[in-house]
């Protein structure tokens, strides 16, 4: 066992561990924490891997925003350990939970068989060597900020731009959602 | 140009914590000597003298030196400390332990690890060969430092919502609250530099901070390229290290102490410390980034030689910058009253960030169209 | 009648409203005031002026021959608000022939400086003008006792005080001359 091999166990026992504890805390704030471990875990991970760039955009979006916002969210409604004492009879928990293992394990095993076969595959992408989009030398696959920047603008182009478009929807309907209505509040 | 470090993993290892001890140790000093600063410029600006009775044994009786060392308080920072350690420590009896022994460390930890990518200077070695000095020399450095830098934040979060007190939790909610809002536009602003300093058709990102430094060597800085970048930036920079005008989480007017009220000795201290730690970082990176990192000045190459002599010229020129800009973070504090806490925000959401956005597109043009007319060229 | 002037205020200009250039303008005064004179006092080795009507400590004077001034009337006791005055009467000494006419002098007089407010009181009401708050501002002491201002210190502290009528000596040529009071 080397050194890399000893770091990949010990931020996986961190990440998966953080996870574990995460669903298992009480306390809301605890499981914020929690959950923040993980995602630094996962983050050492992709340093691991040498992929620096979604290391760093996993602890810049996920760790440092997203996780800040929750945080925000449960200090402001004061949420306490006792918010989970609504339990589940042991019944609905036991279906749930058998639910979601099933789900669990199929997808598994989707993936395990059938990986060259699944969809996306088949679809034609232009290859990133037989794009003419830039006039820039051809990239090679690495892990570099430059690599991903191509890659998003010459094949993954249509995926980029529809999950632009769905946020942008998301984001008209909350402000739309958002905005006080000035003649229904005169009416009440 | 590493070749003189033998392949023994554990030597290479005993160095880099050897070079990170070294860095936190010139962190944490100028962190000490910029809260000395803070006091005695904040006295000369109030026609006062500031501390001026501290001094170490026999230290006195050096002619002239020693009075005049005694009169600038150089040793007030050990005195400082010192008092901070041996405070008698108080731990109210209604705060959640554990996030309360926890914040201080949360907040001081992210505070020391965003120097890692921090350049200082080059070294010029003997085949001719520059490198940067760095701990490590990210291609994704200021990325790195915005990511470790929105950890700071749960620090002060924390510390506010354990400490289990009005005051505090009010301190820890504007601290988030403001975070989230100006990292926004620090980062937008910072955009539009990338988008001038990546030439067309490179390979190489130009996301790394000593790229960005020596691709002002010998032109024009790049706060005279883009000055509304540079201005949304430090702007950004002052609320991000929640100085005055924008020190919301700890206003002593109305939250007594904000997010450090039930704090007390060395964990109140390591709040100061890291305050302190966050200026002395972020002035850095503003001066890599728009003042020149260790290059002279604009328009001018480097008049010291290529030797060693010249790497610690450039350090020392870096860091005269740096020190500049903390007494300007400073200077700015004993100058303006605090924002309201609407105020912080509409200046956020509803200036700052509309501006970046419509910087980043002006000079997206400017780029697209000195691209296009060179590529024509070809 | 006065004549109500309605002042238009003008609408802000584009720079005004940035705030930079006020901004610049106030950065210029602080920077500016960092090299003005400092006005601080470096207190123990540098002591500011006392006025002439200070109210420091009270203290006990005497007139200008060196004769004690305080008949123990014990007025500075009754007025004094939160009773720090304690006096303990008793008779002039036989031997001091220069003040045989005085009937009576403070055995011992003490002014506890935990107790003392300062308020003046003492020095309005006395009828000898032998208790004035001088220019001493500083007392300190390691002990309550300390704090306690005994007659000896009292009258170390006042000193001699220049007087203007010398009651006694009048009364005392009156006898002589045959006016008894």
């Amino acid at each position: 066992m080397n050194a890399v091999d000893l770091l990949f166990w010990l931020f996986a026992v961190l990440s998966v561990g953080g996870g574990l504890a995460m669903i298992f805390s009480r306390h809301p704030v605890s499981a914020a924490m929690f959950m923040i471990v993980s995602l630094v875990g996962v983050a050492a991970l992709f340093v691991l891997l040498e992929s620096f760039f979604l290391a760093i955009l996993q602890v810049l979006v996920y760790a440092g925003a997203v996780m800040v916002l929750f945080l925000f969210i449960i200090m402001l409604l004061d949420v306490g350990p006792e918010a989970g004492k609504k339990k589940l009879s042991h019944l609905k928990t036991g279906i749930f939970g058998l639910f979601a293992s099933v789900v669990l394990v199929g997808v598994l095993l989707m993936l395990g068989n059938s990986y060259d076969t699944l969809v996306l595959d088949h679809i034609a992408w232009p290859p990133l060597s037989e794009s003419d989009v830039s006039p820039s030398p051809i990239l090679p696959f690495s892990t570099q900020v430059s690599a991903f920047g191509y890659g998003l603008m010459t094949k993954y182009m249509l995926p980029i731009q529809i999950a632009g478009f769905m946020l942008l929807a998301a984001m008209v309907g909350v402000i739309i959602l958002s905005k006080k209505n000035p003649t229904r509040e005169d009416a009440s | 140009m590493m070749d003189w470090i033998p392949q023994g993993l554990w030597f290479e290892v005993c160095l880099k914590v050897f070079f990170a001890f070294m860095m936190v140790g010139a962190v944490m000093t100028m962190a000490g000597y910029s809260v000395l600063a803070e006091r005695k410029v904040s006295a000369w600006m109030q026609g006062r003298v500031g501390p001026n009775r501290t001094v170490l044994p026999f230290f006195e009786y050096i002619p002239i030196f020693g009075p005049l060392l005694k009169k600038l308080g150089i040793f007030q920072p050990l005195a400082d400390g010192l008092k901070f350690l041996f405070k008698e420590e108080i731990v109210p009896g209604h705060v959640n332990k554990l996030y309360y022994y926890l914040a201080p460390l949360i907040a001081l930890v992210p505070a020391l690890t965003t120097m890692t990518v921090l350049p200082f200077g080059q070294i010029y070695w003997n085949d001719g060969t520059v490198s940067t000095l760095a701990l490590a020399d990210l291609e994704v450095g200021i990325l790195f430092v915005f990511a470790v830098s929105s950890l700071g934040v749960y620090g002060i979060a924390l510390a506010g919502w354990s400490s289990n007190s009005k005051y505090s939790f009010l301190g820890g909610i504007r601290s988030s609250a403001q975070m989230i809002s100006y990292e926004l536009a620090m980062g937008l602003s910072l955009l539009p530099v990338f988008l001038w300093v990546c030439a067309p058709g490179v390979t190489e990102s130009g996301l790394s901070l000593s790229a960005i430094a020596n691709s002002q060597a010998g032109g024009p800085w790049l706060f005279l390229v883009q000055p509304l970048s540079a201005l949304i930036f430090l702007i950004a920079l002052f609320a991000e290290t929640n100085r005055l005008p924008f020190d919301m989480p700890e206003s002593e007017t109305d939250l007594v102490g904000g997010f450090h009220t039930e704090y007390g000795s060395f964990k109140f201290g390591i709040f100061f410390v890291a305050e302190y730690a966050h200026i002395v970082i972020g002035s850095a990176i503003f001066t890599v980034i728009f003042l020149g990192g260790w290059h002279f000045l604009p328009f001018m190459n480097d008049p010291w030689p290529s030797n060693w002599i010249g790497s610690l010229l450039g350090v020392g020129w870096f860091l005269a910058k740096t020190i500049f800009l903390i007494f300007f973070f400073i200077w700015i504090r004993w100058t303006l009253p605090r924002f309201r806490y609407d105020q912080v925000m509409h200046l956020g959401w509803s200036k700052l960030l509309p501006l970046a956005l419509a910087n980043l597109i002006v000079y997206l043009l400017i780029v697209t169209a000195i691209d296009q007319s060179t590529s024509a060229n070809f | 009648m006065a004549k109500t002037v309605v002042l238009n205020r003008k609408p802000l200009s584009f720079s005004e409203r940035t705030y930079l250039p006020q901004i610049v303008t106030g950065l210029k005064t602080t920077f500016s005031n960092m090299f003005k004179p400092k006005v601080t006092l470096q207190y123990p080795e540098e002591k500011p002026v006392i006025p002439n009507n200070y109210r420091g400590v009270p203290t006990l004077v005497k007139d200008p021959n060196g004769r004690e001034k305080c008949v123990s009337c014990q007025l500075c006791e009754f007025v004094c608000p939160p009773k720090a005055i304690r006096i303990t009467p008793g008779s002039v000494p036989e031997d001091q022939n220069d003040r045989e006419h005085v009937e009576k002098a403070p055995q011992e007089f003490e002014i506890n400086m935990l107790r003392c407010i300062y308020c003046g009181y003492c020095e309005e009401v006395c009828p000898e003008e032998a208790i004035f708050l001088q220019d001493v501002y500083s007392s300190s002491g390691f002990t309550r006792e300390e704090m306690v201002n005994n007659k000896a210190k009292l009258y170390e502290l006042g000193g001699t005080m220049p007087d203007r009528h010398y009651k006694w000596d009048k009364k005392k040529n009156a006898e002589s001359a045959g006016n008894s009071h």
